[in-house]
């Protein structure tokens, strides 16, 4: 295949550059940044970034525009790769760069919002103690991220997928101090661990039947329904699931723990106990739909199991709701925003879990995708927004907020159109995604459907409870004395992300990204967006009826709803399970038995080898007397015995 | 009169030996010990020149033993008094109840 | 390239250690021998890559003959594979390090520094040797000077522990012993040359009694469940270099020799017990990390979880198959470096807070940036963070034992992952507690690493980066010999 693309030597090291830059960030500002470039640390990794970022889109143009496409149809180009590690014959490692439609959008975006906060954070960190770590560990998942995108081989995959899970635990635990920021970053890494635990397991019995770890390889195998491996992936089963369904469910564990999906999302509101940057960047736009790719990734695969893309399918829709519940009642900006995320995420999960393979059936596929690019923009958007205002304000709560449209006027504007954008008004960027995965769900479930749809009305009335609690409500409060919107620097990236958040829409994206690398033709049906624009519309009424001005309405609604709005207030509980697990039942009836069983049996029954020798030492001692007579006495008895025995005995 | 024999000189060194174990065995005095031993040695020096006498006249073996057991006694002797003379000067006492530091 | 050098440089180095007359003079001396072996070491690895790459295929290179006992057919003969030069530049990594962690011991100085070196000389010798009474010899040399190591320099309850790990590994190598003169007068014609007892066929009852002796022999050195209580207290009390040669090089011992004698000489003895080997490394796995989950104690946490990681090794061992086994030794090398590190690192941080309760720590990144982030490298790579060279070691276990396609080595396979969790647990739960979190009072005025420390670290650091971030050289190094050994179990 290399053959075929002339893309000349020039395009191999960009690529090569654009995850080594930021890695290249890391290891400067992590060895050197401490004392040598200390003031410098925060431009020297931007423009890292930012060269970074300039090669993925030099490359995305030239792979959708130039050289991509052959006979119509998006190839699958790994122009570099080598051996990493080789297992057995046919099975190994390897690194590479693998160019496709989904990877190359991935490259953008994950370069885009990086560099956005990148920039950002030279004036929201300004002046912290440990701003070059900051800028480190920014490298350090930056270039993980890539890693993980642009991976040709499913274990380069994980290796990288682990890479993020510790930047994030890096970069959530950059407030060190703080214990909340301690036990978040901790509950994130064991959390996405546990998952990544299905992950490698899937990997394993994927491998096994494959006999490749090489991702064309192996969708290639495992997609032909003649091939031996095949045949004996589907053939294989333990307790009536085929190996091939057994495996992707474990992957898919992996990828709903990293995209923070229902059971495995408790730890995505505590993850936001890291510096807002940070939270815009891994928790909104990039690291949490690492899921949603390792899915979109291994699509063909997924799409030769039913079982496996119901589950898909049934845990997204799960979750989009049960986090839009919960994102209503919640009181701290972040955590609205934090479980909005796992709700859309949820969205571009069922989404792939609708989609079939190829042609109109891909609809699905290219919608979540589609959604994943928009939801980056506008949330990584949101994301920063909400950094400008807790700048502003010091505080996290609702409570303390209201009435800053006259103090943050750009914040203000940029954060309506996020909203806008989330909540689905054409025609801003969300408005397409979202019709297309609606559609895609209407097309294949009608059950999906409609909690999708009303999942989508309670998006717009969350949002907009945000929006007019931080910007509208009560006016009175007085921010005069604090300083201003936070510079030039995070105002830069907001308008840029608000321009993309409004017009991303508009990209044709079923031209370049779909299930089979050929262009999709998205049929819009204006009838069909009456429905959730109109549900969209109410909720966003409903919100500023409760929120705009300051009144008590929001309360006796809260009030007559006590049941379900304290089970929401309180993310049902689910926390409060996992800690009854770990803490309750892991500790206490495995970890503990285990302390007490090595210390009392397994090293007892040596100290009481030990003790016994001294026992029965204790006991013959007194033979060894060291009296010389005694021993005579012993030395006689034994000579006339003996003697007696020679006479007398034996002859 | 009878001719003393074999039995009888036996009989004599047997009766040293056990008096001389007797000795050994019960006194705690180091030089009573030691005089204890040679009394042993001087029963094992006795059967050795008897049975030369009696059982093989004509060869000299058993005299040139009893030759070797007085030189070996002398010299344990001499080693036996040195230490027991410097264990009275570090302990001043001979008495073998005393020495026993290098008990276990 | 003379394979004595590497017994003589160390017995030359102790030797001068003795006539020096200082402190600073005996320093200098064990750290220009360390480095010496260092050097050393790598000459090994580029002759032995050269030799490769030349064409040499033979089995064991830079072969060394002596007939020691004739009559016996004892003969001082050594040589290297690539197992063997992996094991013996972990050996010479930890040595250096070890030399450089403890330059401020003051008790009695140059007694410490002459055990240290005679471990190093007893670690090089077994490496090397092909004879099975030599490496007998040179593992009781490796054994003897922990006695005195702990026992003089240790802390708490030193005599106890040094007590209980001198009788439980002599215990170990008298099974060892046991086993050697079995497979001795078991095999056709008495000989101990390992060469030749693995060309001959020895009758499978022998191997039937002899393996079990050999391996839980051996694997008493390893921390074979339930043969593993030394493995806490021996680390606990051991001064820092101490623990780190204990975990670095002496429980490698314990892993080669199943390895190399165990295993090889005895392959249908390790066929047979193949899977209660299986059963009892992964309870060690499992029941090591849940008891690490309980531990206050740094260094009891990093000996807990010792037990679980040298787990993975005889698990490698057990699994037969050769990509479980070159995992196995890439663990060795691999949990040698990392927990020499780790063991350096709780010995920094013990001089300067004085205490080792990781609850009466905190914040730690504040006054001591250099040790904490090692301290973080050090706790992400026993989690198996890639990058590092647990994650390798652990992955290519895992690989290998998942080619095992009955249901039994998949279980196992599944619950020694399950392990990846628990580590990521404890391991977390000791970082958080000690490095982050609100600072102590009596903290705020400590100092960070000193040269000899921070050279300590980067050395053992710079090892565990190189397999993690290009594993494919100790991958090259050690997948042909362990081809031959699998093809002997896989051919018998």
């Amino acid at each position: 295949m290399l053959g075929v693309f002339s893309f000349g030597i020039d395009l191999g090291w960009a690529l090569l550059m654009i995850p080594l830059l930021p890695l290249l960030g890391f290891l400067v500002l992590g060895l050197f940044g401490r004392k040598q470039i200390k003031q410098s640390s925060g431009i020297f990794a931007t423009s890292l970034v930012l060269v970074s970022a300039f090669l993925s889109f030099h490359t995305a143009y030239g792979y959708f525009f130039k050289y991509g496409k052959l006979e119509g149809v998006y190839q699958k180009i790994i122009p570099i790769q080598f051996t990493w590690l080789q297992f057995s014959p046919g099975v190994s490692i390897d690194m590479g760069i693998l160019l496709d439609p989904i990877s190359v959008m991935m490259l953008v975006v994950v370069t885009l919002i990086s560099l956005m906060v990148h920039i950002y954070s030279l004036a929201y960190l300004k002046g912290e103690e440990r701003f070059p770590t900051y800028y480190s560990f920014l490298g350090l998942f930056t270039f993980s991220m890539l890693g993980l995108v642009v991976a040709s081989n499913i274990f380069q995959m994980y290796i990288f997928w682990e890479l993020v899970g510790v930047s994030s635990f890096l970069l959530i635990g950059y407030y060190y101090d703080r214990p909340s920021a301690v036990a978040a970053c901790k509950k994130a890494f064991i959390v996405t661990r546990f998952a990544d635990l299905g992950f490698l397991i899937g990997i394993l019995i994927l491998s096994f039947y494959a006999g490749t770890l090489d991702f064309n390889t192996l969708i290639l195998k495992l997609t032909t329904t003649s091939t031996p491996e095949f045949l004996s992936a589907t053939a294989a089963s333990f307790m009536g699931i085929s190996a091939l369904t057994w495996a992707l469910v474990l992957v898919f564990i992996g990828g709903a723990g990293k995209s923070a999906l229902f059971p495995l999302h408790v730890w995505l509101p505590d993850a936001m106990e890291g510096p807002t940057p940070v939270s815009a960047l891994i928790h909104a736009a990039t690291m949490v739909v690492a899921g949603v790719f390792l899915v979109a990734r291994l699509f063909p695969v997924f799409s030769m199991s039913a079982p496996a893309l119901e589950l898909v399918a049934f845990v997204g829709i799960i979750s989009a709701l049960f986090a839009a519940l919960i994102a209503c009642t919640q009181t701290d900006i972040k955590r609205v925003l934090a479980y909005s995320t796992m709700s859309q995420i949820g969205f571009m999960m069922f989404a792939l879990g609708v989609s079939g393979s190829g042609g109109e059936n891909g609809l699905g596929f290219t919608a979540a995708m589609f959604h994943l690019f928009t939801h980056a923009l506008f949330k990584a958007l949101l994301f920063l927004g909400a950094g400008a205002v807790i700048h502003f304000i010091h505080s996290n709560e609702m409570k303390d907020m209201g009435g800053l449209r006259k103090y943050l006027p750009i914040t203000h504007i940029t954060f309506l159109i996020a909203c806008l954008a989330i909540s689905g008004v054409p025609p801003f960027a969300g408005f397409f995604s979202k019709e297309e995965i609606l559609l895609a769900a209407y097309q294949h479930n009608a059950t999906i459907y409609w909690i999708a749809l009303i999942t989508s009305g309670l998006t717009a009335f969350y949002m907009f409870r945000l929006y007019f609690s931080i910007f509208w409500n009560k006016e009175s409060l007085a921010h005069e004395s604090a300083h201003g919107e936070g510079g030039f620097a995070m105002m830069l990236p907001l308008v840029l992300l608000s321009v993309g958040a409004a017009a991303a829409g508009f990209i044709p994206f079923g031209d370049f990204v779909s299930s089979d690398g050929k262009p999709l033709e998205s049929v819009f049906h204006w009838q069909f967006s009456i429905a959730p624009i109109a549900l969209g519309l109410a909720g966003i009424f409903t919100a500023m009826w409760l929120y705009k001005k300051q009144n008590n309405r929001s309360d006796t609604i809260a009030h007559s709803l006590s049941g379900l709005y304290k089970l929401a207030f309180h993310k049902f509980y689910v926390d409060e399970l996992y800690l009854f697990i770990t803490k309750k039942i892991i500790f206490n009836l495995v970890g503990r038995p285990a302390a007490w069983f090595d210390k009392n049996v397994v090293n007892g029954l040596v100290n009481a080898t030990g003790n016994s020798t001294l026992f029965i030492s204790e006991k013959i001692k007194g033979f060894q007397s060291g009296k010389v007579q005694q021993y005579a006495i012993y030395f006689l008895a034994g000579v006339i015995g003996l003697a007696i025995l020679f006479i007398y005995v034996w002859k | 009169m009878m001719e003393p024999g074999l039995y009888h000189v036996l009989i004599i060194s047997t009766a040293l030996f056990f008096i001389g174990v007797f000795g050994f065995l019960t006194r705690r005095n180091l030089i009573t010990m030691l005089m204890s031993i040679e009394l042993v040695l001087n029963s094992v020096n006795i059967n050795f020149i008897a049975f030369n006498k009696y059982a093989w006249p004509n060869k000299l073996d058993g005299l040139f033993f009893s030759i070797f057991v007085i030189a070996i006694a002398a010299a344990e002797a001499a080693v036996a008094i040195a230490i027991i003379i410097n264990l009275y000067r570090s302990h001043q006492s001979i008495d073998v109840e005393n020495a026993a530091d290098l008990k276990f | 390239m003379n394979l004595t050098l590497l017994i003589l440089l160390p017995l030359l180095t102790a030797v001068a250690i003795l006539l020096m007359r200082n402190d600073a003079q005996v320093k200098w001396t064990a750290l220009m021998g360390a480095s010496a072996q260092f050097v050393l070491a790598f000459c090994l690895l580029f002759a032995f890559r050269k030799e490769r790459a030349l064409g040499n295929i033979a089995q064991m290179l830079f072969e060394f003959h002596y007939q020691w006992f004739p009559s016996w057919h004892i003969s001082f003969h050594l040589g290297v594979d690539g197992i063997s030069v992996a094991m013996i530049l972990l050996t010479a990594f930890v040595v250096i390090a070890g030399v450089l962690v403890s330059w401020n011991v003051t008790k009695m100085t140059k007694e410490f520094y002459f055990l240290l070196i005679l471990l190093s000389l007893g670690a090089y010798g077994f490496f090397m040797s092909l004879d099975l009474f030599v490496l007998f010899f040179f593992l009781e040399i490796a054994v003897i000077p922990k006695y005195l190591l702990i026992g003089i320099w240790g802390s708490g309850k030193k005599e106890y522990a040094a007590n209980k790990l001198a009788l439980m590994l002599m215990g170990g190598s008298a099974l060892v012993l046991v086993g050697l003169l079995g497979v001795y007068f078991g095999a056709p014609n008495h000989n101990f040359d390992l060469m030749l007892l693995s060309s001959m066929h020895i009758p499978i009852a022998i191997q039937k009694i002899c393996f079990p002796l050999l391996f839980v022999g051996f694997g008493v050195f390893t921390a074979l469940f339930p043969f593993h209580t030394w493995v806490p207290d021996g680390h606990s009390s051991a001064p820092t270099a101490g623990s780190m040669f204990l975990a670095g090089i002496s429980m490698k011992l314990g892993g080669y020799g199943c390895l190399r004698v165990a295993t090889y000489i005895l392959p249908d003895g390790a066929k047979e017990y193949a899977n209660l080997v299986i059963v009892l490394s992964t309870i060690a796995i499992l029941y090591g990390a849940f008891a690490t989950m309980m531990q206050k104690d740094l260094k009891y946490i990093n000996a807990y979880s010792s037990v679980s990681h040298c787990g993975f090794v005889l698990l490698g061992i057990g699994m037969l198959t050769k990509t479980a086994m070159v995992g196995a030794v890439m663990q060795m090398v691999s949990h040698g470096l990392m927990t020499a590190l780790f063991f350096a690192v709780i010995g920094m941080i013990y001089e300067r807070t004085h205490t080792r309760q990781v609850n009466e720590m905190g914040g730690l990144i504040k006054v001591m940036p250099f040790i904490t982030t090692v301290l973080f490298i050090v706790g992400l790579c026993s989690l198996g963070l890639p990058g590092l060279s647990g994650f390798v070691a652990e992955m290519t276990i895992f690989m290998g034992s998942w080619q095992n396609a009955d249901l039994f080595h998949r279980v196992a396979t599944i619950a020694a992952c399950m392990s990846i969790v628990v580590t990521a647990v404890y391991i977390l739960r000791a970082i958080g507690q000690t490095a982050m979190g609100p600072i102590k009072e009596g903290h705020l005025s400590v100092g960070d690493a000193r040269w000899n420390e921070k050279l300590a670290a980067i050395i053992l650091i710079a090892g565990i980066v190189a397999i993690g971030i290009a594993p494919y050289w100790l991958n090259e190094l050690v997948t042909p010999a362990a081809d031959i050994i699998m093809h002997k179990i896989a051919t018998k």
